[in-house]
């Protein structure tokens, strides 16, 4: 009875997750937290610019990764209710993100220059 | 009418709470209503990375990044999380299996990574406020601390959350209440390390390239 209580509660509705499913996610995220941290401490690529790409990259694909292994995230799990408040918040953090760099850094670029020195004594 | 009588014959005239049998859940609503709550954190983390992407390079003539941050402290850090993170998975597994003792050892593994996580974290902590870099010195030291202490005061909640199941695994056994808390734990752990992801790669990494 309680072993089919507990498949009904967690199989509906966050996914089934098998070992094997947690050994892939757990292989996947080592090698992409690794891959990051080696380019970083070992100055591999050319320019900052390039390695910061590559960094937001892994994590990009490592996020999607705990997502669909740890996280079970699949179109069907709750009548694909999940998908919808999951790309729902995507949009909204992305608004998030993008406006308040965006807006932030042409408020920057407009205003009157300023030195160190000069933020010391600001009051 | 028909509903108070219905709940009168439910409850009874000298009981006033619904007898433990009775769910007073719908099918699946807690764990969706939890998932919304997630999403709903993940736009408080949007919030704090979006301030800490605008003030990240305002030191104020104070420490930067890369004379602050110690990647091979934040690498230990980030493998806490995802061996924590891992764990919480196999306990899950043991859940699913009707495994107590299994169980309860995973969720043991769990919480011992995740409280090396948080003390790694307040010796970082501990030590930027030790050298003058405390959250007043810099609008990049306040984001900084204000991002990375929410997740880490996410994390701290968590493990008294998970402290509260075990005895609940323990005492009660593997019952359809516990499993359901269990459920929503382990998506609450699982959410945490994706946060972390960010934090890493956007905090640490790239502010140890500037």
């Amino acid at each position: 009875m309680t072993r089919h209580l507990n498949a009904a509660v967690q199989g509906e509705a966050i996914g089934h997750g098998s070992r094997r499913g947690y050994m892939t996610g757990f292989g996947l995220s080592v090698v992409l937290t690794a891959a990051p941290f080696w380019l970083v401490m070992g100055h591999v690529l050319a320019t900052p610019v390039q390695t910061a790409i590559t960094v937001m990259l892994f994590a990009a694909i490592q996020i999607v990764v705990h997502m669909v292994y740890f996280l079970h995230m699949n179109t069907k799990s709750e009548g694909g209710w999940t998908m919808m408040a999951l790309l729902f918040t995507l949009v909204f953090v992305a608004v998030t993100l993008i406006g308040s760099l965006w807006v932030m850094y042409h408020l920057n670029a407009n205003m009157m220059p300023m030195s160190a020195q000069d933020m010391r004594n600001a009051p | 009418m028909t509903v108070h009588a219905s709940s009168q014959m439910a409850i009874g005239p000298d009981v006033f709470h619904l007898p433990p049998e009775v769910e007073p859940h719908p099918q699946n609503g807690t764990l969706l209503g939890f998932w919304l709550y997630l999403m709903s954190d993940c736009l408080v983390f949007a919030v704090l990375f979006a301030t800490y992407g605008v003030l990240g390079d305002r030191y104020a003539g104070g420490p930067s990044p890369v004379t602050l941050f110690e990647l091979p402290t934040v690498a230990l850090n980030t493998a806490m999380l995802l061996m924590s993170s891992i764990a919480c998975g196999f306990a899950m597994l043991s859940v699913s299996d009707g495994r107590r003792g299994a169980a309860l050892v995973w969720l043991g593994v769990t919480g011992v990574f995740g409280l090396a996580f948080v003390g790694l974290e307040l010796r970082e902590f501990s030590h930027l406020v030790q050298i003058g870099a405390g959250p007043q010195r810099s609008a990049f030291l306040s984001a900084f601390f204000v991002l990375v202490g929410t997740h880490g005061l996410h994390v701290s909640v968590g493990l008294l959350w998970l402290a509260v199941l075990m005895v609940q695994v323990a005492s009660r056994g593997l019952n359809a209440d516990v499993s359901r808390r269990l459920a929503c734990f382990s998506m609450f752990w699982h959410f945490l390390d994706v946060v972390w992801i960010g934090v890493f790669s956007f905090v640490y990494l790239i502010g140890a390239l500037r």
